[in-house]
């Protein structure tokens, strides 16, 4: 592996020269190698060169981020036959771009969308047609089997996305899951737009991660651009970060109570929750903390007004959170819905790839936060929040642990005076044919944005990873032997992206 | 005769706002102001005025179905002590009538539902027919207590006049698992917290709800207003074996009555607030834990009632 792989830092500019470019054979070999050893992919997309070659590129996470490239073929064997983390890559790579994978155990498409090289469909989809197109479901024979569909349309104001439920009796054997119904087009549209749009177009990836992919965004660009981000910036930043995780991580503990029909924490935690939304209103004047990152820093100091007010908001909501965080996690009734539903072993959480909360539940420790520090965090000491039994009531329990550091977090940041000069306007002077990864721990999880430039310093391709792409299969996985009267619980407890997902 | 027709008549219009107290209990455990007393009468003259959507998959036992269970669940009225007054009809072995006909109204609730063809309420029909089975065990092993004591099998015999205070007299002790297994019954058939979500907007977890997801306009209208006389139904029971005394024709015997009710409805509001849902598979078990009372009180009864 010595030299197939190039070792990069977080946010590290790469001329895209230094970045080892192999044959297929040995890029697959590689690959393999490194995951099959515990290795997890990052990102794994095709992308067109400059020459209108189409090539692939990996970022794979150690204790370190390696990067490393191939030359693409018509098609070839899957990587997933044998390694299951590839699984969702190379059906999207395979709709971006016509490219069979061979022997891929589960070649379905991921977000219904002609491919952009005007090739034959892989899965022979009229795209005239309305989705779901063709798409076979999973089936189970047998007499006493009996096939549940939910969605697209749901009863509750949720996304869309389809749910195909495999039962006997009450007993879920096989759960599909089947989106798209969002897919918008972000990453063609970051690639044509001009660059000063694309810290509007990162805010509107997922509403609820709007933190996460901006500061993703910026981070790329600053690394491509060599701009320094000073102190105060980073530091805004992190509590940005954190108030989004805590205002979402609270809004999924009110919720989950409510899936158990456990009124008080419900109602609670949803006031609780537009608290800390309105905490990002205090800082930037938007309740999910848009308009705030921009390449070069924050559009928005925090003076010791803003840090004075807010140390009196937390003064009175830390108590209450933490006080109807106890009741919710001391209610017997509540902990029998909570403990052993929907297990997913650190075995299969493993195989999937299982990043953030959803993967820390099921004991797997990772934490961009601890192992990829950006900004901050570096300097700030998060414990592993890692859970031994991955049901319901592990993943809820990371929520509960995070939401007390984060607390903490914010609590800590904001004592001292925080100074920042203003960033109006940013440097989107990309240099030519480089390349930057950037990884995040956004609340759900490991966000990762890639950008590449051409030789005319525009950008060829630019890649969104939001951690539900990894985590879908998760939520199918705890439902295997689980009631399906326990989904609506199961699904809280993951609470995945549908747009972060659909792109 | 005049006198039970207008109690029953005040008990199907005052039904719906005792339901209300329920939101108002939930709501102060939440923190919250709450919606307004009358919310359910409001709600049901909003679906009055709408129209009914019927899906091109269904029959005429979808129509059926809300009008059979209304039926159902104010003819029951007719034949409930109300306050301890004599009701409208009463005759030996009414109790079986009375059980059967909410049977009917449940056996076409679930014929409906069935008729729509939908996975979801195929889901909650099962669920539905399945949960009321065990609480027919305990319901009739109920029975057999109150025949017992009273060796008569009329609703009028054990909550009529002086005759409640007289069971309670007789076997008090006994009486209070009854009274316990009563309260579960009602959670159970009126699809409250613990054993149902009434609140819940999630198809795959409910059990009576979903039944009725297809039901619109009047016909959800319906259906609403027979729920609530439902309750009203169990609710009296479970208020006259709590507060037995009778005074009369008076104030006092109405004033008495009204507030078990309200205290059966407060203790409907704060189950639902401090407990969660059990699981779906655990439900049984507690529905079981009423005939297990049921059967004990009568165990003790069969001792010293020789």
């Amino acid at each position: 592996m010595t030299n197939a792989f190039l070792e990069i830092s977080n946010g590290e500019k790469i001329e895209r020269k230094q970045i080892p470019h192999l044959s297929f054979n040995d890029f697959h070999k590689n690959i393999l190698n490194i995951v099959e050893g515990g290795g997890k992919v990052v990102q794994y997309f095709g992308y067109k060169d400059d020459d209108s070659s189409i090539k692939f590129m990996a970022v794979l996470r150690t204790d370190k981020l390696l990067v490393t490239g191939c030359d693409a073929s018509e098609s070839y064997p899957s990587l997933a036959k044998t390694c299951e983390p590839f699984h969702m890559f190379e059906r999207e790579i395979a709709e971006q771009f016509g490219i069979k994978p061979e022997g891929h155990p589960w070649l379905r498409m991921v977000r219904y969308h002609p491919n952009y090289q005007n090739k034959p469909d892989v899965f022979g989809n009229d795209y005239k047609e309305d989705i779901p197109g063709n798409y076979d479901y999973y089936k189970v024979d047998g007499d006493e089997i009996h096939e549940v569909a939910v969605g697209p349309v749901h009863a509750g104001v949720i996304e869309p996305g389809h749910f195909r439920f495999n039962c006997i009796g009450e007993r879920v054997l096989h759960l599909e899951i089947q989106l798209g119904y969002q897919h918008r087009g972000v990453e063609n549209l970051l690639h044509n737009v001009e660059a000063k749009r694309l810290p509007i177009l990162a805010e509107n990836i997922a509403g609820d991660t709007t933190i996460g992919h901006s500061l993703c965004m910026a981070q790329a660009v600053e690394a491509l651009t060599s701009t320094k981000v000073d102190k105060g910036a980073k530091i805004i930043r992190t509590i940005a970060l954190e108030l989004e995780r805590l205002a979402n991580h609270i809004g999924d503990c009110g919720a989950l109570s409510g899936d158990v029909a456990f009124l008080p924490p419900a109602n609670y935690f949803g006031r609780l929750r537009g608290d800390f939304l309105n905490l990002s209103l205090l800082v930037c004047g938007n309740r999910f903390g848009k308009g705030l990152v921009r390449p070069g820093g924050v559009r928005f100091n925090m003076d010791d007004g803003i840090r004075a007010t807010m140390n009196e908001r937390l003064d009175e909501l830390i108590p209450q959170v933490t006080h109807v965080l106890e009741l919710l996690f001391s209610t017997p009734t509540v902990r029998a819905r909570f403990e052993d539903c929907g297990r997913v072993s650190n075995f299969d959480a493993d195989k999937l790839g299982l990043v953030g909360p959803a993967g820390r539940a099921s004991g797997i420790g990772y934490d961009a936060r601890r192992e990829f520090p950006t900004e901050h965090y570096d300097k700030i000491d998060i414990p592993e929040n890692k859970k031994p039994s991955g049901d319901v009531y592990a993943r809820a329990k990371v929520r509960y642990d995070e939401i007390i550091q984060s607390m903490k977090i914010v609590r800590s940041l904001i004592n001292t005076p925080i100074e920042t000069e203003c960033v109006n306007t940013s440097n989107f002077d990309l240099p030519a044919s480089s390349f930057a990864v950037t990884v995040n721990e956004g609340w759900r999880g490991e966000v990762s944005h890639a950008v590449l430039t051409d030789k005319n310093g525009k950008i060829l391709k630019y890649k969104v990873k939001d951690p539900s792409f990894h985590n879908w299969n998760g939520l199918a996985m705890a439902l295997r032997d689980t009631g399906i009267s326990d989904f609506p619980l199961n699904n809280k407890s993951f609470n995945l992206s549908y747009c972060g997902f659909d792109l | 005769m005049i006198e039970p027709i207008i109690l029953w008549v005040l008990a199907i219009l005052l039904a719906p706002l005792f339901s209300g107290i329920i939101f108002k209990v939930k709501a102060f455990f939440g923190g919250r102001l709450g919606s307004p007393l009358l919310i359910n009468y409001y709600t049901l003259i909003k679906l009055m005025k709408k129209g009914s959507v019927y899906s091109n998959s269904t029959t005429v036992i979808f129509k059926l179905g809300p009008i059979i269970s209304l039926c159902s669940a104010i003819v029951v009225l007719m034949f409930l002590p109300i306050a301890g007054r004599a009701p409208i009809f009463s005759f030996n072995g009414d109790i079986i009538f009375i059980l059967y006909l909410l049977g009917l109204g449940r056996f076409f609730t679930i014929a409906a539902a069935m008729d729509t063809a939908s996975p979801f309420e195929g889901m909650g029909a099962a669920r539905e027919a399945y949960f009321p089975i065990i609480c027919e065990a305990a319901m009739f092993m109920i029975l057999i207590f109150f025949f017992r004591l009273t060796g008569e099998l009329q609703l009028s015999a054990y909550f009529a006049g002086e005759s409640t205070i007289a069971l309670w007299n007789l076997a008090g002790a006994p009486l209070l698992f009854i009274v316990i297994a009563f309260f579960i019954i009602l959670l159970t058939e009126n699809s409250r917290v613990p054993v149902d979500d009434p609140a819940t907007h999630l198809e795959l977890t409910m059990i009576h709800e979903v039944m009725v997801l297809d039901h619109s306009g009047p016909d959800l209208g319906l259906i609403e207003l027979g729920s609530f006389c439902k309750l009203f139904f169990y609710s009296t029971i479970v208020s006259r074996l709590i507060l037995p005394f009778d005074y009369g024709w008076s104030i006092l015997t109405f004033g008495l009555y009204l507030v078990g009710l309200i205290i059966v409805y407060i203790a409907i509001g704060v189950t639902e607030s401090v407990i969660a849902r059990y699981r779906m598979d655990k439900v049984p078990q507690f529905i079981l834990t009423s005939f297990a009372l049921a059967f004990f009180a009568t165990i003790i009864t069969l001792e010293f009632l020789k």
